[in-house]
Formats: C-alpha cells, sequence, structure tokens
C-alpha cells in the first residue's frame, strides 16, 4: 500500500488531466468547507448567546405577584397580594431539592433616588440576601459583597456598580467607606460590582445592593417580598418542581388553585432549555447540509473514477493481460478515490479554518457582535470529517473499482 | 514433453439464442523452441484459439497443458500469476501504456512479479538494449514510431522471462520493412530458445516461422513444418 510505486501511479494518473481532478476535487472541497462554516456558525451563535445568559444560575426561576383573577373562599376576583418572609421560609420548609430561595425588593429608578455630595443619579435599589450572588453573578472588583452578618445586624451598607461609582464619584475617589444617601437613608459602601456578560447593557453596571433585611426597615417593606429567585439543586430541573411552589403559594395566599395568572414567573431553566435544543437543531443543520453537500461532491469523485475507469479500460486490460490480479486493480482505483478525496479534504479543512480564523480577526477588530462571538470548531468535529472522507473516499471508490475488475482482459484489449 | 499440450479443445460463444461455435475440437502441441505461425480468415478461430492459450478465455470443452501445469478452471488471481509467469503478450496494437516511459513499460510485470524496483530498472534496460533501444528508455509510447513501440512491447513480453511468447497480428499495424525488422527479432529470439507462437493472416509472415497451422471453421486443416524464410534477407 505504501510502495512508491503505486503512489508514483496514482500521481500520474491524477495529474494527466489536471482541469479534470481539480473540477472533480472541488466538489469535496466545497463539501467540507460548507460543513465546517456551518458548524463554526453555529457555534458563534451558540458562543454568544451563552454569553448573553452569562454565567447566570441556569436552572432558576423568579416568582412574582399579579392580580387574582378568580374569586376564591369569598374573596373577590383582581385582589392584589404580596409575598412575605414567612412565604420563604415555608418554601423551603415543604419543597425537597432546592438550592437558593433568595426574597427580593427592589425600588425602580424613574427619577434621581441617590445622592453623593453634589452628585446624584437614578438606580434600581435591591434588597438582597448574601447567596443573590451565585444565582445571578457579579464580579466584586473592590470591598465585598453582603454576608448573612450584614442582613443578621441589618446593617446599612451597600455594594455599588462601576456605572454608579463613574456617575457619583470624582476620577480617583475611593468609593470604599464612603457614604451614598439612597431615598433619604446613608448607606455606607463595602464594595464595588462589574457584571459580566450583558456587555452592551449599561444598565446592569448601575445597580445597588442592600442587605434584604435593611431595605425593608429602611424602606417600610415589613415582612414583604418583591419577587423571588428560586434556584434548584443540580440534577433536579426548577421545571419540574414550580408546579409544587406555585400550589403551595396559592393555598398560602388564599388563591384559587385554578387561577394560573395570579402567580407569575419566569423560567429561566425552560427558557435556557428551549435555547439548548435550538443548538442542537442548529448543529444537526448544520451537519445535514454539510453532509449532503459533502455527499454530492462525493457522487461527484464516484461519477469520475467511473469515467476514468472507462477511459482506462484498454489500460486495465493490459494490466491483467501482464499479470496484474483483480485485488491489484481494485486497491488502484481505491486508493486514487481515498487520495483525491483526502487531499481536497484536508485543503477544504484547512481553508475553513483560515476563514474561521479571518472572522474571528475581524470580530477582535471590530468588537464584540449581538448574539454572535468566536466562531470555532471542534477538533473532534475535523477528526470525523477526515472519518468520513476516507469512509465517502472509499464508498467513492468502490463502484468504479468493482466496475474495474469486471472488464475481462480480453474485452479490454478489444477496445480500439 | 511438449511446452504446449492441447487436446480435443472446443469453444462456443452464446449469441442470445444462438450458439456459435467457434473451436470444433483443436488438437495441437508445441515442442520448446519451436516459431509456430497460426494462420487463418478472420472468423477462422485463431484469435480465440490465442486468447485460450494467452489464458485471457476459457474453453468450454478440452485439456490445456502449459509446460506441465494443467490450466484448468482458474480464478482471476490464478490466472494472473500464471499470464504474469509463463506467458509474454505481443499484441497488433502494441497496447502499450501511454503515460508511462518505455523502460517502465518494459518494467511492468516485473512490478507485478514484486521484484524490487532496483532489479526492475536494470532488467528494463536490458531487455531495451536487446531490442535496441537502450537510447529510447525514457521515451513515451507517443515518441516512438510503430516499429519502435511494437519492439518495446517485444522487450515487456520477454521482461518476465515467459514460457511462452503469444504474438497476435505481430506486424499487423506496420508496413512491410518494419514488419520484417520485427519479424527478424522475432525471429533472433526464437534462435535463442524461446518458444513463439504467432498469430497472422499474411502468408510471408507465416512463411518466417519454423512450422504453420493452418485453421478453417475451428478446426485444424493443415499442420506442416516448412523452411524458414529468414526476415533478415529482406532488411
Amino acid at each position: 500500500m505504501f510502495s512508491r510505486d503505486r503512489w508514483k501511479e496514482i500521481i500520474e494518473v491524477l495529474t494527466t488531466n489536471w482541469f479534470r481532478t481539480l473540477l472533480t476535487a472541488f466538489g469535496v472541497f466545497w463539501g467540507i468547507l460548507i460543513l465546517i462554516i456551518l458548524l463554526a456558525a453555529g457555534k458563534g451563535l451558540e458562543n454568544g448567546i451563552r454569553a448573553d445568559f452569562g454565567d447566570i444560575a441556569t436552572n432558576t426561576m423568579f416568582v412574582w405577584t399579579r392580580s387574582t383573577t378568580k374569586a376564591y373562599q369569598g374573596l373577590p376576583i383582581g385582589r392584589r397580594f404580596s409575598y412575605t418572609t414567612d412565604d420563604v421560609a415555608a418554601i423551603w420548609a415543604e419543597i425537597p431539592g432546592l438550592r437558593f430561595v433568595s426574597p427580593r425588593n427592589q425600588i425602580g429608578s424613574s427619577e434621581p433616588n441617590v445622592i453623593r455630595g453634589v452628585n446624584k443619579g437614578a438606580y434600581n435599589i435591591y434588597g438582597d440576601y448574601p447567596e443573590i450572588i451565585r444565582q445571578d453573578p457579579l464580579t466584586i472588583t473592590s470591598g465585598r459583597f453582603i454576608n448573612p452578618l450584614d442582613i443578621q445586624e441589618s446593617r446599612k451598607i451597600a455594594v455599588i456598580g462601576q456605572g454608579v461609582v463613574q456617575d457619583l464619584y470624582e476620577e480617583g475617589t475611593e468609593p470604599i467607606g464612603s457614604f451614598v444617601t439612597i431615598q433619604g437613608v446613608n448607606f455606607k459602601v463595602v464594595g464595588v460590582y462589574k457584571k459580566e456578560g450583558n456587555e452592551g447593557n449599561q444598565n446592569a453596571q448601575k445597580e445597588i445592593y442592600v442587605p434584604f433585611s435593611s431595605f425593608s426597615k429602611a424602606f417600610n417593606r415589613g415582612n414583604r417580598v418583591g419577587w423571588m429567585a428560586i434556584t434548584a439543586q443540580d440534577g433536579m430541573p426548577i421545571t419540574a418542581i414550580k408546579e409544587d411552589i406555585f400550589s403551595l403559594l396559592k393555598k398560602k395566599h388564599k388563591i384559587a388553585p385554578d387561577d394560573k395568572r395570579a402567580v407569575g414567573h419566569f423560567d429561566l431553566y425552560e427558557e435556557f432549555s428551549r435555547v439548548e435544543s435550538l443548538f442542537g437543531a442548529m448543529r444537526f443543520i448544520a451537519f445535514f447540509v454539510g453532509i449532503l453537500v459533502l455527499i454530492s461532491g462525493v457522487i461527484g469523485v464516484s461519477n469520475i473514477m467511473l469515467i476514468v475507469v472507462k477511459e482506462r479500460t484498454k489500460e486495465i486490460g493490459i494490466r491483467r493481460a501482464l499479470g496484474a490480479s483483480p485485488f491489484s486493480i481494485k486497491l488502484q482505483i481505491l486508493m486514487e478515490s481515498v487520495f483525491l478525496t483526502i487531499i481536497s479534504g484536508m485543503f477544504g479543512i484547512v481553508v475553513g479554518a483560515l476563514f474561521i480564523y479571518g472572522i474571528n480577526y475581524v470580530l477582535d477588530l471590530s468588537g464584540p457582535v449581538d448574539m454572535f462571538m468566536s466562531p470555532t470548531v471542534h477538533v473532534g468535529v475535523v477528526i470525523s470529517a477526515l472519518v468520513i472522507l476516507i469512509v465517502s473516499g472509499l464508498f467513492a471508490g468502490f463502484i468504479p473499482a468493482r466496475s474495474a475488475i469486471k472488464v475481462k482482459p480480453i474485452e479490454a484489449l478489444r477496445t480500439e | 514433453m511438449g511446452m504446449i499440450e492441447i487436446k480435443d479443445l472446443h469453444k462456443s460463444y452464446q449469441m442470445g439464442s444462438n450458439s456459435l461455435h467457434v473451436l470444433k475440437g483443436i488438437n495441437f502441441s508445441v515442442a520448446p523452441g519451436e516459431l509456430v505461425a497460426i494462420m487463418g480468415s478472420s472468423g477462422s478461430g485463431k484469435s480465440t484459439l490465442l486468447n485460450i492459450l494467452g489464458m485471457l478465455d476459457e474453453a468450454n470443452e478440452g485439456s490445456y497443458v502449459l509446460d506441465g501445469v494443467p490450466i484448468k478452471n482458474l480464478n482471476e488471481t490464478k490466472a494472473a500469476q500464471y499470464r504474469n509467469k509463463f506467458l509474454g503478450f505481443i499484441f497488433q496494437s502494441f497496447n502499450l501504456i501511454n503515460y508511462k516511459s518505455a523502460a517502465e513499460n518494459v518494467a511492468l510485470p516485473l512490478y507485478y512479479q514484486r521484484m524490487p524496483r532496483k532489479e526492475r530498472q536494470e532488467k528494463a534496460l536490458k531487455y531495451l538494449e536487446q531490442v535496441g533501444l537502450k537510447e529510447w528508455a525514457t521515451h513515451l509510447p507517443s515518441e516512438l514510431s510503430g516499429g519502435q513501440k511494437q519492439r518495446v512491447a517485444i522487450a515487456r513480453a520477454m521482461a518476465a522471462e515467459p514460457k511462452v511468447l503469444l504474438a497476435d497480428e505481430p506486424t499487423g499495424a506496420l508496413d512491410s520493412k518494419t514488419s520484417y525488422e520485427v519479424m527478424d527479432l522475432i525471429q533472433k529470439i526464437n534462435d535463442a530458445g524461446n518458444t513463439i507462437l504467432v498469430v497472422t493472416h499474411e502468408p510471408d509472415i507465416a512463411d518466417m516461422c519454423k512450422r504453420i497451422v493452418h485453421l478453417k471453421d475451428g478446426v485444424i486443416v493443415e499442420d506442416k513444418k516448412v523452411k524458414q524464410v529468414r526476415a533478415a534477407d529482406y532488411v
């Protein structure tokens, strides 16, 4: 198989008709190129969307309240209600498989609500538990985040975003240890954060986190809870247990069990699974289209090999008269086919890689693009593409090789 | 013991519903060192006989023994081996491989004998020298004249050192001057002790052999020894 003469012959045959060889090779080249580009584009989209999700704990849902849409136990339709800290305790007590249940409160930012010295600004203010940092991650760039002691002692401390620092502080001023006035109440800044992921979203950097207990006291929330972020343990999809949580909440707040609208929620896991299945579908389409294009290339190779065999009928006849065994003829045709497929396929892979490299280079230069980020192709994919190439080369050569050994030397020698 | 022993050889071709009986019981034998002309008009079965002798085709009936080896029920791989080992072919249309040089063409049967590359090249050159074409070793067939091509083909047939050379109308595509040159070469090879069978329909070519076998309608009608005319006299 690795005899020098055989390779010499393969090269000789393939270079006898350069133009035809190139055209044939182009089919396979194009197929593998399309496959790689499609897969890379899919991966780029996937990376982009994943980056938008950031490091957020995806097995999470958010629950809030809305007005009831059914009268129940003598209570009227359209009633408003609030969750309380009791609900948090009840969920912990009655629903197994949960990791975090974080009650949250919020003050909106429609008008300036934070003052520092002569500067003021409008920011979202959140009352939170320390766990929230593991559900909706943020990076502490200096100082610290809220800790359990802050909650226990209702300390009036705040963790502010980099955007807030930019707005309220002069260049070079150290925010840690300074005070900000939130709706007339002073909070001591203990930490500065930065949010990764949502690059485009400057608002995410302009938030202020204070301990949940301090928030409730400072802004008169009593034991009320604005909404909750609930994360289930790994391996236990929140989607599977969310109905239990809804039932519990409905029972506690005297809401009709069949009232679908009273408990509002957003299921991140479900949303994420949907996106995941979209990724899966994209990969499938990329493979499907890519392999179809590749197959048409392979059929091209097979076709040309058939023509080559036909053209070389006489030569094959001569060889067999001189003592070439059918196996040797078959091997020759198969190797030509596999060689042509692999060479053109490799070329396709290289060009595909260069193309992806170019795209990445342009992306790096022009900065981040929405929903698209570092398109790549996994090495495993490239290897499997090579395996597909070898197999399809064999496949492409098989029929021509069979027709080559069907040639009877005597008939072959008669063709003039 | 003859080089070729043929007994009661029959061959018929199926043409749709008709059966064409081409060889109707051929008996003949060839001793080592003979130069035999097989003559006959077209349709007499001479090419069929040669194809069977060359293991390119198989007889329906009868026996064929080549140098003591019965040629029977060969599969393609075995037939290829025997052809390579026992037989050298010379064709009317030369049948050189056109993208290979003269030397490579001559070396081809040796390649199928799995002879090492170096040895193969040396041997090819040696045989090209014998046919007087050593200087043309690196030329492609398209750069050679008809007579030269046939001489390359003869060198190729000789290279494997076969027991029998089979020539199918070796001069059919050549003018008479080159024909005689080629026949001269064949006679010289025969003089060296090689057994050669020449299929021809040209009486002057047949006269240059030592024995003429006449075929007509699938049977041997005449088998006679003749006084050999030396081709060299005409060159």
